[in-house]
């Protein structure tokens, strides 16, 4: 067990809904290509980043995480032709809302990262994360039963 | 009896305060419910209704009831009941009828087996009940033989322009006076008499006061249930439940797990017999229509339970469902259409 | 508008007797005059508890859905914002056009019965609507109101007097379109700092009760089964056990309604707590405007919606503050 007065680092917990036909396959390169990303990024594979539901993103705060990014391909190169057209309304809308709640704006993003961009990914990643790790803690997100016993 | 001055309830809660947890109606957000005092909130005892009923108090919305941790193949189960160490507590300003739902509720979970947790909470109140001076129209305690101008309780108040009036029935009550009684002096027995006289005038007025309830009898329980008024009678009716949400007698609720980080947390909420999955079970619902879903809401109230706890309605008639539905659907309407003939 | 009742009554009447129609949808005498239900009369008998007053608020829209599935065609009464969850019902293919009969009503603005017994009329016995001003009889005393200060809050921002779907009309005096901004309330909340904004909508959604009063009288929510009622679903809870779960119930359903939410304010009438909720459903009305260009949810019954169509130039999620493009 810690000691809870020892002063914990922050770190993050991040998680990544990465399409499986681009950024997915970038996180891939990137490994491969022996470029770092943070542990801390947890990454989801989803088909499409249209099949991301809102419900998803605030589930995953719910279970502790202190942001979340959605990674498709780019606007025009969607495999299924026009699903990131859609998610691109959707997240400017749900992101524009939960700010409107009084959500840090910063907390959710969206990036677009094809396959053969294993080193914008994992630029990505380190800029997102080290933006919420600026931020600190979601707090407002967040069910505080999840953390019962931390 | 005693009296304290208006202006001096304040002092009066911050005295119970230091000994209880005072639970007492507070504007929050615009509504009016019962909350826990602390200096600078906005109480508000002249409030007839609040939205929620006093029922949260003893039988919260949603109440953790054990804990499991698991490490490993271990698992822990923890209690997370109310710890009888804790500062016992006060309500105040609970009016007759939310009283007398308490007493609807503790046959519930009073008899055996009994609800530990419901009772933990309930041995450690003290209620202070304040009498109604300004009843509305869609009031109707009176017509369950409740008088609302002399609630029982442990402490019963009255509430006028000038004074609030005290006067202890129970030893529990005795001993929350003995703990304010530097705030208390004597007297105030004409002013109380006075009030009662003037609401009791009040209540005769009330439009549902003479409701006619004597078909509601176990005998009529088939009859009753099959009754086709039912159909059109639930027509309107959204299977929302605020109705059973702000009732001070509506018991049902549902038992659901919770994962966290490092195991479950069990617990209960309050239910809705109006809500699709209300006795949800493997084969499915036993209640498939809303039709059968509001029959069984109101055939609750009115025969189930009474049939079981010596013709004790569990409708009390505070009216909370007659302001609140969103369609204008309520039990009045089901006692004047079924309850029996001199309801015209 | 005793007139408009009597008119509404005959021609139901009519409709009935000739075999037109099947069943009528409208309004059924209450308990008292401030709370008439929502009724369906299937027969000219049933038509003597018929009412249409100004407490008659409700959006019958949404009934539909079960009974233009019966047998006969149903005729029911919609008022001009109600016409637009028609169409959107419609669109959604919930109801079936071809049995349904719509008589266009005239609305002068629909009163809310709590905000006349805030003015201290607490037991109130009678209400007698003359034009813009409310007689209302009370226990406790007669008295009169101003119509403007007791109208429902859906009503103060009233989005216009027109029927955007009719097969006939019962309209006998002009009506007037609300005299409030719609956004105005919105535009309030995004001036304020982030964590006003919070404790806004903190102090608000921690009322909720869950009673689910919002989303079952809501007209565009129609699904069959609601992932709130779905213990499958993963994000089902009945209760509101933590701060998150007000937020999570209240921001999916409100994301779920965008682009197909018509502004009918039924979910800010039915909320026993009276929470603010079509602030939340204004905010993404505001920023489709905003971002896409106007639109008016159920304005046609046909046609895509905001969020089922796209640009190839449309602002990127992260540029968006506030509803505008940075």
């Amino acid at each position: 067990m810690q000691n809870v007065t020892e002063k914990k680092e922050f770190t993050p917990n991040i998680v990544a809904f990465c399409c499986n036909w681009c950024s997915y396959a970038g996180a891939d390169l990137a490994g491969s290509s022996r470029l770092s990303y943070p542990a801390n990024v947890k990454i989801i594979r989803v088909p499409c980043s249209c099949r991301v539901n809102p419900s998803f993103i605030l589930k995953a705060y719910q279970q502790g995480a202190d942001g979340v990014i959605l990674c498709g391909c780019h606007p025009g190169d969607c495999h299924y032709v026009t699903g990131n057209y859609y998610t691109r309304r959707r997240m400017s809308l749900l992101f524009s809302f939960l700010n409107y709640m009084g959500i840090e704006k910063e907390r959710t993003r969206v990036e677009w990262v094809s396959a053969a961009e294993g080193a914008r990914f994992s630029a990505v990643m380190n800029d997102f994360v080290q933006k919420i790790t600026e931020l600190g803690e979601n707090k407002r997100l967040t069910d505080l039963r999840v953390k019962e016993g931390e | 009896m005693f009296k304290i001055a208006k202006e001096r309830l304040n002092e009066l809660y911050s005295k119970i305060a230091e000994t209880f947890g005072l639970f007492i109606p507070i504007k929050k957000g615009g509504e009016v419910n019962y909350h826990v005092w602390g200096e600078g909130k906005e109480v508000s005892l002249e409030t007839l209704k609040t939205v929620k009923s006093p029922k949260n108090a003893f039988f919260p919305q949603s109440e953790n009831l054990m804990k499991f941790k698991t490490e490993g193949k271990n698992l822990e189960i923890i209690d997370v009941r109310w710890d009888k160490t804790e500062k016992p507590f006060v309500m105040f300003g609970v009016k007759a009828c939310d009283y007398k739902a308490i007493e609807v509720l503790d046959k519930v979970f009073l008899a055996d087996p009994v609800d530990t947790y419901y009772q933990s909470r309930r041995e450690a109140t003290t209620i202070v009940t304040l009498a109604c001076s300004r009843p509305e129209e869609s009031c109707f305690c009176n017509a369950f033989g409740i008088d609302a101008t002399a609630p029982q309780g442990d402490v019963t108040t009255w509430l006028d322009g000038e004074n609030l009036y005290w006067q202890a029935n129970t030893q529990k009550g005795e001993a929350l006076t003995a703990a304010v009684k530097e705030l208390l002096t004597e007297g105030g027995e004409e002013k109380v008499e006075a009030q009662k006289a003037s609401t009791k005038a009040i209540m005769e007025k009330l439009p549902f006061a003479s409701l006619d309830l004597s078909r509601f009898k176990p005998e009529n329980l088939n009859e009753l249930f099959e009754d086709p008024a039912w159909e059109s009678m639930s027509e309107a009716c959204l299977g929302c439940g605020t109705c059973t949400f702000v009732c001070p007698t509506c018991q049902c609720f549902d038992i659901r797990d919770f994962k966290t980080n490092e195991g479950v947390i069990r617990y209960r909420c309050w239910d809705s017999c109006m809500y699709s999955d209300f006795t949800l079970m493997a084969h499915g619902n036993s209640r498939t229509t809303q039709m059968q879903r509001f029959r069984q809401r109101f055939m609750h109230k009115l025969v189930y339970y009474p049939s079981q706890n010596d013709g004790l309605y569990s409708c009390v008639g505070c009216g909370r469902c007659v302001n609140k539905c969103p369609q204008k659907l309520n039990i009045v309407k089901v006692i004047k259409t079924l309850g029996g003939k001199n309801n015209d | 508008m005793r007139d408009v009742e009597l008119k509404m009554k005959e021609r139901a009447s009519e409709l009935l007797k000739s075999g037109e129609v099947a069943r009528v949808i409208g309004w059924k005498k209450g308990e008292f005059y401030h709370d008439p239900q929502p009724a369906s009369f299937e027969s000219v008998e049933e038509l003597n508890a018929f009412v249409y007053n100004g407490f008659c608020g409700a959006n019958l829209s949404k009934y539909l859905i079960q009974m233009s599935k019966k047998e006969g065609k149903t005729a029911i009464f919609l008022k001009p914002c109600d016409s637009y969850s028609f169409n959107q019902l419609v669109k959604e293919h919930r109801i079936v056009r071809e049995n349904i009969h719509v008589i266009a009503i005239e609305c002068q603005g629909k009163l809310d019965i709590e905000k006349i017994k805030a003015k201290g009329f607490d037991f109130v016995t009678e209400v007698e609507e003359n034009g813009d001003e409310i007689a209302v009889a009370s226990l406790y005393g007669n008295g009169a109101v101003q119509k403007d200060e007791v109208l429902l809050g859906k009503c103060e921002t009233c989005k216009g007097k027109v029927h955007q779907v009719k097969d006939e009309e019962i309209i006998l005096h002009e009506m007037q379109a609300g005299k409030k901004n719609r956004f105005e309330e919105v535009e309030k909340l995004e001036a304020m700092t982030e964590d006003e904004r919070f404790a806004f909508w903190r102090e608000q959604l921690q009322k909720c009760i869950r009673c689910n009063a919002c989303r079952n009288v809501c007209p565009a929510c129609s699904c069959l089964k609601c992932v709130f009622d779905n213990p499958a679903s993963g994000i089902a809870a009945k209760a509101n056990d933590d701060k998150f779960e007000e937020q999570l119930f209240h921001i999916i359903r409100a994301f779920h309604v965008s682009g197909r939410c018509t502004d009918c304010g039924e979910c800010s009438r039915v909320c026993p707590q009276n929470i603010p909720l079509h602030l939340l459903n204004r905010k993404f009305i505001k920023d489709i405007d905003g971002l896409y260009g106007e639109y008016q949810a159920g304005e046609t019954a046909e046609g895509k919606t905001p969020l089922t169509s796209y640009t190839e130039g449309d602002a990127e999620p992260n540029d968006v503050v506030n509803g505008e493009v940075r």
